[in-house]
């Protein structure tokens, strides 16, 4: 990895040139002061930090819609026949939750690099690669709880617990994939000669993949209590 | 240009009221008004149904004529901006006032209709009946003289050997007397509590003369009950999509009196 | 998925090549306008879908000349079958509700003006929305698809209840490959609108320029943001539900479809699944998508006629409340699709409530809209006439709703016309009705060409009183106990009814030949319209402050700086009667 690039620019993309350009922003001193123009000092909103929490309201509610069919369907019928939990699950799930933390030390590493504490960049992207491989980890891991299942004799049609089970790990391991994508960027964007990564974007990934996290938790309570 | 759209929007108004007041379509015979109940819940879901009319009506016709006038008054006026009296306050308070309690009238008094018809279970000697419906067709079942029907095997039904239920009559003895018509025959002035069951996909049951109105959905039990008043033969339709003779599925109603339901019973009896 | 922040902020340069600049553009204004063509599209064969089913109910018997051509075992020698009418029904249904009430109102305009309106150079994720474009259109061209395969399009309706739409072919013709397509269809269209609304909420909530508080945006942002918020939501759910009907109809799974159905002599082997969860899932997205239609109408509509009334509303607050409002209510109504379902009885009631209770907010709107009138320098356009027909067609399918969201009187009308005629007026026609005045208003300013007058106002006069011809007969047809989607009337009852239904067809034959007026005037004026000036309507907001058509990047990689409320009418200005949201003139008394 090139390490001899001057830290600051990852800074120097945070801040537009032309604050005025930004929603919020402001050209200081212009034009008459109405008292409801929005502070000159408002620091400009990053739309990815915005959209993410927007995405991510959406996909709760995808998996709220999710559940609720889940017990809907569990009153509809006296077919639910409980399913002995894939033990490498839980081993998939610690493995998540690493990358997680894995996550949150590159993301402060990063900051760090900014601020020139650290002047390797090699040391983030060393922990965003272990990152995206835990990711990679967990939905082999999870493709693995599948072939467990199958061994079982539950197919997707089986009954509806396997049913909901490959479901719901399905629909997670998407989105996990998309998170890997998000890093594969990040990484990309870490290692260009010319630094283009946005803290934001560093941010927004993070977020994002920690959602991944809790929203496997849940779903992980989910087919421990219902499945 | 206003002005036109003011005496438009006028005569479509005043057009559209003509059908409702006089239920017919405008200088003809054709009836546009919902047939005579003859149920014993009916009158209440008409009644509601002429409230609300009336309310809806007037609301509807104020709102126009009030627009009607509004755009007559204003498009291209000269002269300065004048602010309706009382401003937006007055207008919230008077939508809070006039249409919150309009609609909660509405929804108390449908609340009884409703009630009447869905709160109060079937009485215990209302006559049993089982309604099927499959793609595209009706099908009725009496329990006979023991009172019980038999059980439904999905996998037997049979619709070459009239098999229509799936019954099993070699093993299933409450199934041996069951009495199955392509027809709802139903004694007057007896409450008919008809069991539903679909067959294949979601049907409904709908007797306009009846004020009945209830899905069939598969593998839910659902059941209606009502009690007919008029002797006569009424349609029975469908009325959930189910498929491309949905248009053409229709079964009769025939309220009989007792003496000729009894003996229309026999009869069918003899040729099960 | 999570990364993506597009540079909205960074000044870009415009593209040069032909496939970036029109055809994967990331300008929003090309984006708007791809939205606009492809509901377009979507709209004109809507509407001869309905031309078709129209004629077809009066006279089944009659060959439709090339009908054959679309498909020969649908239309043997020109006359529909039974199940192709059911075919045309869903299509047209599917395409009305999504591809042209959610594409024109709120995607087509949103995206044009949205970031106008607040001063911004572009959507917040100019990459996520040229995706939603593209995948919107796959979605199209999926479910187009579905006419040319050899089954046929689907028989199940827009709404696919379960398990009709789940069974697979053996419920009949086009359920099979056909329904399979519309799923992944609606499927493909959540994911377009979920990115669509995502880039909406995070273009309002982080561009908007300097002084553009939330409540000083126009209204029609406003409610093209609560639509977003709504649209966000609700697709979110539809999704999912998309999904385990695919699963149901391809993997065997039984979520959606009971033990023990013998369909076409098959016993199915499916167990334990709920019909009626499809239909939960179904209208939690489906009454919301209601609003997602007619909020961004209401929008248009009222940013229109305050701009022609030459006054703000008697109040801005409340209008934008009323939107959060029926917006918020939206989610706890879907049960009165659901009232003769099987529900619980007591659910019925407990939705009631709540669909009465939206009945509030819309009397206060249609009120300070009529109130506003009053005394108003009302100016006769063709976007003002239709935004005025919005308000008696809003008024006309509304009062409807009294009657439909009482559980008892919906026993009795229940699919019947009288739902047909309710939903098209409120849902369908006054949305319409939005995007007309929308599109006479904004022409100007998106093509840089006037639209002809004259030719509006004819098409104005056509289509208001054609759609009371054909919707309002609907109602008397309900309360007789039309049955709807039935392709032919054989019922004792209905056979007398025949008449109606003739002058019903007639009037949407010519209604809809109207409509070439309108295509006519769109293309006409789009090529030898006169050249249109920045504001040629005199109005306020930020869209009309910059030459018509807008540059590449809206302002010139200049900011504005908005100073007023959105609506300064009616005041004295070195302009008029009006003050531009972005001068820092003070208004005279």
């Amino acid at each position: 990895m090139a390490t001899t690039i001057q830290p600051p620019e990852i800074e120097q993309t945070e801040t537009p040139l032309d604050g005025g350009k930004s929603g919020g922003g402001g050209l200081p001193g212009s034009g008459p002061m109405d008292p409801k123009l929005r502070a000159v000092d408002d620091p400009s909103p990053e739309p990815s930090r915005t959209g993410i929490w927007v995405g991510l309201a959406a996909i709760t509610m995808s998996f709220a819609a999710f559940t609720s069919a889940l017990v809907v369907r569990q009153s509809t019928a006296n077919d639910w026949r409980h399913l002995r939990i894939p033990s490498i699950v839980f081993v998939n799930t610690l493995v998540l939750l690493a990358s997680g933390a894995t996550l949150e030390v590159a993301r402060r590493r990063v900051a760090a690099f900014v601020r020139s504490k650290v002047g390797r960049r090699s040391v983030p992207l060393f922990w965003l690669w272990a990152t995206l491989l835990l990711g990679l980890v967990f939905v082999a891991g999870q493709y693995g709880a599948w072939f467990e299942l199958r061994a079982q004799g539950l197919y997707l049609a089986t009954n509806p617990n396997s049913s909901f089970f490959y479901v719901l790990t399905a629909m997670h391991a998407l989105h996990v994939l998309g998170g890997l994508g998000g890093l594969a960027r990040v990484i990309y964007k870490l290692s260009t000669p010319v630094l283009t990564l946005r803290r934001s974007t560093m941010d927004a990934t993070s977020y994002y993949w920690h959602f991944m996290g809790i929203l496997w938790l849940y779903l992980l309570w989910v087919v421990w209590m219902k499945l | 240009m206003g002005k036109l759209f003011a005496v438009i929007v006028t005569v479509i108004a005043l057009l559209s009221a003509i059908p409702i007041v006089t239920h017919r379509w405008y200088g003809s015979g054709i009836s546009l008004a919902p047939p005579e109940d003859i149920s014993t819940h009916g009158h209440a879901i008409d009644e509601q149904l002429s409230e609300t009319m009336m309310e809806a009506g007037l609301s509807f016709l104020a709102a126009q004529l009030v627009l009607a006038f509004f755009v007559w008054k204003s498009a291209e006026r000269k002269g300065e901006i004048k602010t309706f009296p009382g401003g937006a306050k007055g207008l919230v308070i008077a939508a809070l006032v006039l249409v919150g309690t309009e609609m909660l009238a509405l929804g108390v008094l449908g609340q009884k209709a409703w009630a009447n018809v869905y709160f109060k279970p079937a009485a215990p000697d209302a006559l049993q009946v089982q309604a099927q419906a499959g793609q595209f067709a009706f099908y009725f079942r009496y329990p006979g003289a023991d009172g019980k029907f038999g059980a439904l095997h999905p996998d037997k039904i049979d619709e070459g050997n009239s098999n229509f239920f799936g019954l099993d009559p070699a093993n299933d003895v409450d199934s041996r007397d069951d009495i199955v018509t392509g027809e709802l025959a139903i004694p007057v002035n007896r409450e008919v509590h008809l069991l539903m069951h679909a067959k294949d996909v979601g049907h409904s049951f709908y007797v306009r003369e009846l004020r009945i109105q209830q899905d069939f959905v598969p593998g839910l039990d659902l059941s209606v009950h009502f009690t007919a008043t008029k002797v006569g033969r009424y349609e029975i339709v469908c009325t959930q999509l189910c498929g491309l003779g949905h248009y053409n599925m229709k079964a009769y109603l025939n309220v009989l009196s007792q003496p000729d339901f009894d003996a229309w019973l026999k009869q069918k009896a003899s040729e099960q | 998925m999570s990364d993506g922040p597009a540079h909205a902020v960074q000044h870009h340069t415009p593209p040069t090549g032909f496939i970036r600049k029109y055809v994967f553009s990331l300008d929003h204004k090309v984006i708007g306008l791809q939205y606009y063509g492809l509901a377009l599209v979507a709209v004109f064969i809507g509407m001869a879908l309905s031309w078709l089913m129209r004629i077809h109910l009066v006279w089944p018997n009659a060959p439709i000349p090339g009908l054959q051509l679309l498909s020969k075992t649908g239309a043997p020698g020109g006359v529909m079958t039974p199940e192709y009418y059911l075919s045309l029904l869903t299509m047209h249904g599917t395409l009305m509700v999504f591809f042209v009430l959610t594409n024109a109102p709120f995607a087509a305009f949103g995206n044009y003006f949205l970031p106008i309106q607040i001063g911004a150079e572009d959507m917040a994720f100019p990459r996520f929305n040229m995706m939603s474009f593209w995948t919107t259109f796959l979605a199209f061209c999926i479910l187009v698809l579905a006419f040319f395969v050899p089954d046929g399009p689907p028989i199940a309706g827009w709404t696919a209840y379960a398990p009709l739409s789940a069974v697979g072919s053996d419920a009949g013709p086009g359920e099979g490959l056909g329904q399979t397509l519309w799923g992944l269809s609606i499927f493909v269209f959540c994911i377009a609108s979920l990115l669509g609304s995502l880039n909406f909420i995070a273009t309002t909530l982080d561009l908007r320029t300097k002084g553009m508080t939330l409540s000083r945006m126009p209204i029609s942002t406003w409610a093209w943001f609560i639509t977003s918020c709504i649209s966000l939501l609700a697709f979110a759910v539809l999704l999912p539900a998309c999904l385990l009907l695919i699963l149901d109809r391809l993997a065997g799974t039984s979520f959606f479809i009971p033990a023990g159905l013998v369909v076409s002599d098959h016993l199915q082997p499916h167990s334990g699944g709920s019909p009626l969860l499809w239909q939960h899932l179904f209208w939690f997205f489906g009454h919301p998508e209601v609003y997602i239609a007619i909020l961004p109408a209401m929008g248009i509509v009222s940013h229109v006629l305050i701009n022609s009334m030459r006054r703000p509303l008697l109040s801005h607050k409340v209008i934008i409340y009323c939107m959060m409002g029926i917006g918020f209510l939206s989610y706890m109504v879907w049960g009165h699709h659901m009232f003769v379902s099987g529900m619980n009885p007591f659910s019925s009631l407990v939705f009631s409530f709540p669909t009465l209770m939206i009945t509030i907010p819309a009397t206060i709107m249609t009120l300070i809209w009529m109130g506003s009138l009053y005394g108003s320098k009302l100016r006769i356009t063709a976007a003002s006439l239709f935004a005025l027909g919005f308000l008696s067609m809003f008024v006309s399918g509304g009062v409807s709703g009294f009657f439909l969201a009482q559980p008892s009187i919906d026993i009795y009308l229940h699919a019947t016309y009288f739902v047909v005629g309710h939903f098209h007026m409120v849902m369908g026609v006054a949305a319409i009705f939005g995007v007309f005045a929308g599109t006479y208003f904004w022409f100007p300013k998106m093509t840089g060409h006037m639209m002809n007058q004259s030719l509006g106002r004819l098409h104005f006069w056509l289509t208001f009183i054609g759609t009371y011809c054909i919707f309002m007969p609907f109602h008397y047809l309900g309360l007789a106990g039309n049955v709807r989607r039935y392709s032919a009337f054989v019922d004792d009852f209905l056979v007398p009814l025949i008449p109606v239904h003739r002058f019903i067809t007639i009037a949407a034959l010519l209604t809809g030949a109207a409509q070439l007026i309108f295509l006519y005037n769109l293309i006409h004026s789009r090529f030898r319209g006169a050249p249109a000036p920045a504001n040629p309507w005199e109005c306020t907001s930020l869209e009309w402050t910059m030459p018509s058509p807008p540059p590449f990047d809206n302002f010139g990689g200049k900011h504005p700086v908005v100073y007023h409320d959105p609506y300064q009418y009616g005041v004295k200005s070195s302009t008029g009667d009006y003050l531009m949201q972005d001068s820092p003139e003070q208004a005279g008394a």
